[in-house]
């Protein structure tokens, strides 16, 4: 079994093609669908999370390029910058996948990229812009 | 054996001194007894790092050539308007200025990404500001306009002034409306799913010294990681609130006015803050040491989270509309765990000031007073505790009949 979130970029011609369809039915993905946003004739984004058999996801993956749908790992569009954060923890209880965790014995913020789902509920709590999403 | 703070200063300069934060402390006295430990320990040193509104700053620019007088004119640092009501060349430029193009909360909620926080932020940090000055011009200050970049090196003083820091306990904000609200207590939540809080518990200041025995006018202190000192209490300083049996006041209560050379500072302990919805703010990194004179006032410093109480409060109506009324109170060891029960309900418990930070402050007040670098002062005067009959008072308005609005 094997888990990717992936940000894809869909090109104007791409963005009433039904991909994630295909993407279940012909490569017997789980697609979650966490985020999506659609520029009428300019782009699509949406941001997923595949699992299946390891074959299946790159094989998968390669179905997306071979469509001209630019396909990034999430992580690039998130920053957490460590030096802005004061650890003050306003965002600890906010943040829904505890991508963003607090050691309680040390009251330190940390930031795990991978399980971030860039929801961006933290971005408006933060008083430091610590957290930088592009989505 | 009681102590005094001379004889406190003699043993840090020769280096006898015996320093422990006031987290160290708990421990200390828990191992080996508040008679002990009061015997052993010369200092405790206590920390906090959160937003604090009632900041600001002032300098002297220096005079231009041909002269300005910008007092009773206009000017702006970054774009933020700063205050010219002083001398020819003395500005004082607060926390939570805006820029007047801000869009504030016309569209809600605003974002507030730049302001006077973040000014003093950057100009503490070394970075050039932009200042624009306009004037109306006089005889001996013939200059109307002034466009330049200013630096903290350049100018003839700059001060950290702060009429209002260091709040001795402090609410805990919860929602208990239908809608998200933005407050200065951060992004609450609907119908009770979050509870935000701001206070260093045990590690602040003035919960370590609850009845303000050693910290007075005149104290010095770790302020934004230079030294400064005590001025006066504080705004809104409240010492008659309810107190627990240890004298830990459970809600809200003294404040201190601080102040200090802002040239020694550091962009580390100084912080611009952005509140969505709310504004903007510095946060304020602050730590003040307490000599331990004796049994009692060691026994105060090794409060614990567990022990210091405040109040849950609606910030959607209660505050807001000014009704008294608690829906609870609650401890900080509770609010540092992730959750408090409010009404039943299990809440999530997030902070606004930093206990990793705090500790950082009580860490480094310690090392300094160790090296022999940080001597404590004598309190010039003591400021107004419980027995002071100090009243915190709401406004009372008188409203002006419409032909004498200015």
């Amino acid at each position: 079994m094997k888990k990717k979130r992936i940000v894809l970029t869909f090109p104007p011609n791409l963005i009433d093609q039904p991909i994630a369809y295909h993407l279940i039915k012909d490569y017997d993905l789980m697609v979650n669908i966490l985020r999506g946003t659609i520029t009428p004739r300019e782009q699509g984004r949406l941001l997923v999370e595949l699992s299946g058999k390891r074959g299946d996801v790159d094989k998968g993956m390669a179905y997306l390029t071979g469509l001209g749908i630019e396909v990034q790992p999430l992580a690039q569009d998130i920053k957490w910058h460590e030096k802005k954060c004061t650890h003050c923890t306003a965002c600890i209880p906010i943040c829904p996948s505890s991508a963003l965790a607090l050691d309680r014995e040390k009251m330190l913020v940390s930031f795990d990229k991978d399980k971030c789902i860039a929801c961006e509920l933290c971005i408006p709590v933060c008083p430091y812009k610590a957290v930088e999403i592009q989505f | 054996m009681a102590k005094t703070i001379k004889e406190i200063n003699e043993r840090i300069k020769q280096g006898k001194a015996v320093v422990v934060t006031a987290e160290e402390v708990i421990e200390l006295v828990e191992k080996k007894g508040v008679k002990k430990a009061s015997q052993e320990v010369d200092v405790v040193t206590t920390g906090t790092f959160g937003p604090m509104c009632s900041s600001g700053c002032y300098f002297n620019l220096g005079h231009s050539k041909p002269r300005i007088k910008i007092g009773g004119g206009i000017a702006y640092l970054n774009g933020v308007p700063a205050y010219t009501g002083f001398a020819a060349v003395d500005l004082f430029l607060g926390a939570t200025a805006l820029p007047d193009g801000d869009p504030r909360n016309s569209v809600f909620p605003g974002e507030f990404r730049y302001g006077g926080g973040h000014v003093i932020e950057d100009l503490v940090s070394g970075k050039d500001i932009q200042l624009v000055s306009t004037a109306y011009g006089t005889d001996c200050y013939p200059r109307k306009e002034l466009e330049t970049w200013i630096n903290i090196r350049d100018l003839n003083e700059a001060l950290l002034f702060n009429p209002r820091n260091c709040y001795q306990n402090y609410n805990v904000a919860v929602n208990l409306s239908d809608k998200v609200i933005y407050t200065y207590m951060g992004v609450l939540q609907p119908r009770l799913a979050n509870a935000t809080y701001s206070s260093a518990g045990q590690l602040s200041p003035l919960l370590n010294d609850p009845y303000y025995k050693t910290i007075g006018i005149g104290t010095r202190i770790f302020l934004g990681g230079g030294i400064g000192y005590v001025v006066w209490n504080g705004t809104q300083h409240n010492p008659g609130v309810k107190r627990g049996e240890n004298g830990v006041p459970k809600s809200p209560a003294g404040t201190l006015a601080v102040m200090g050379d802002l040239k020694q500072m550091s962009p580390e302990w100084l912080k611009g803050a952005s509140f969505t919805g709310y504004g903007v703010t510095l946060t304020v990194g602050i730590g003040i040491p307490i000599p331990v004179l004796n049994e009692e006032i060691l026994n105060y410093t090794a409060v614990k989270d567990e022990e210091i109480w405040t109040q849950v409060v609606d910030y959607s109506q209660s505050y807001p509309q000014v009704h008294a009324g608690s829906l609870g109170e609650v401890n900080y060891k509770q609010l540092k765990s992730g959750s408090i029960t409010v009404d039943g309900k299990r809440v999530p418990t997030g902070g606004f000031s930093s206990y990793a930070k705090a500790k950082v402050i009580a860490s480094t007040l310690k090392e300094w007073i160790l090296k022999g670098r940080f001597f404590l002062t004598e309190p010039v005067s003591p400021l107004q505790s419980v027995d002071a009959g100090v009243t915190f008072k709401l406004l009372h308005e008188r409203p002006l009949p419409k032909s004498q609005h200015p």
